[in-house]
């Protein structure tokens, strides 16, 4: 079994398992994987401890409701999932910032921290809107011949590559 | 071609052993990201600036494994293939929103789970709360985008070459075998 214990697998095996255990899902649950609408919900459960009423006449979070799902049971899983992996490689370590980050742009975590907030709010509103993420089109409705998931998919990167070049230079 | 999983509802229909279920299959889904190294910034920011194509390497692997599967257990009516809804203008516009965020926070809402588990700091605080925020501030927004008109399906929306398109291979093969 020291295969678990490596701090990295080839990525063409990763993403064979990956198809895999989509395939898996399909079978067992009917549910394709994506992430992004658990976030959705858990934004609602949060919101909904301090105004019940704002989320409850909301149409979107009427349409997803804030409850716990197999959705974010995966999420959830996908934490401890990573924890495992790198607590058994040795690879778990509490990095504030990202080396790239810190040796290409600053050493400041303030900084990094607010990038990270503007990030993740692009991220979320742009994944709700375009009905998916990296995983729901980019994997699992690429994987389904879908349109829609092709195109999203080729946006997620024509934007993330633009960005990463805006901030990092060419 | 016609579901015939039908046995199969009992089991989707038991919310307690798909939250088992939910739970398992993202553990296992953390610890491939892990494994790839795609719970980690510089790697995936790295493909953003085509310096290191591990991103695409898994992506693509997992793709063309999902594919031929569904291909071949979509025959034998072992799964459904329920699509997106949406539309084109909304998956460009959505998707270039994305993609701002993904280059700039580094992960996106499945590897940000990882890692965090991995112990990343900017993931768990940043990273974390802003995409809550992001989803949160959508939610609102989503009542007038839809009164606006800007929220609309088109002809694409649940659209996938396995269910409409008629002389599908995998259709083809399915009737003749049925006949």
């Amino acid at each position: 079994m020291d295969f678990l214990y490596e701090i990295s697998w080839s990525p063409y095996l990763v993403g064979i398992l990956i198809g895999l255990l989509n395939l898996l899902g399909m079978i067992v649950s009917d549910k394709p994987l994506g992430a992004s609408t658990s976030f959705l919900k858990l934004s609602g459960a949060i919101i909904g401890i301090f105004n019940k009423g704002k989320v409850a006449s909301n149409e979107y979070y009427q349409k997803n409701k804030p409850s716990l799902d197999w959705g974010m049971m995966m999420v959830f899983g996908i934490i401890i999932g990573a924890f495992i992996s790198s607590s058994l490689s040795g690879d778990f370590e509490l990095l504030r910032i990202p080396n790239m980050w810190s040796s290409e742009i600053s050493s400041s975590f303030t900084l990094r921290f607010i990038g990270a907030v503007v990030g993740g709010i692009f991220l979320g509103i742009g994944a709700r809107w375009a009905n998916g993420c990296t995983s729901g089109h980019g994997i699992s409705g690429t994987s389904q011949l879908s349109i829609l998931s092709w195109v999203a998919a080729g946006a997620f990167f024509v934007g993330g590559i633009a960005t990463a070049f805006l901030i990092y230079g060419i | 071609m016609e579901y015939r999983g039908d046995e199969m509802d009992k089991y989707y229909e038991n919310k307690k052993l798909q939250l088992i279920i939910g739970l398992f299959i993202g553990i296992v889904f953390g610890f491939l990201l892990q494994k790839g190294g795609v719970t980690k910034y510089d790697v995936i920011v790295g493909q953003l600036r085509l310096t290191d194509f591990t991103v695409i390497k898994i992506i693509f692997s997992a793709i063309i494994t999902t594919m031929l599967g569904i291909g071949l257990l979509y025959k034998r009516g072992l799964i459904k293939v329920e699509t997106k809804s949406g539309s084109v203008k909304n998956s460009i516009i959505g998707g270039l929103l994305f993609g701002i965020g993904f280059g700039l926070l580094g992960y996106c809402p499945g590897t940000i789970a990882g890692a965090i588990g991995n112990g990343y700091v900017d993931a768990m605080t940043g990273g974390f709360i802003g995409i809550l925020a992001g989803t949160a501030i959508y939610a609102f927004m989503h009542p007038t985008l839809r009164i606006k008109g800007i929220i609309k399906d088109d002809k694409y929306s649940e659209y996938n070459i396995f269910n409409n398109y008629k002389g599908n291979i995998f259709t083809t093969h399915c009737k003749m075998k049925l006949n």
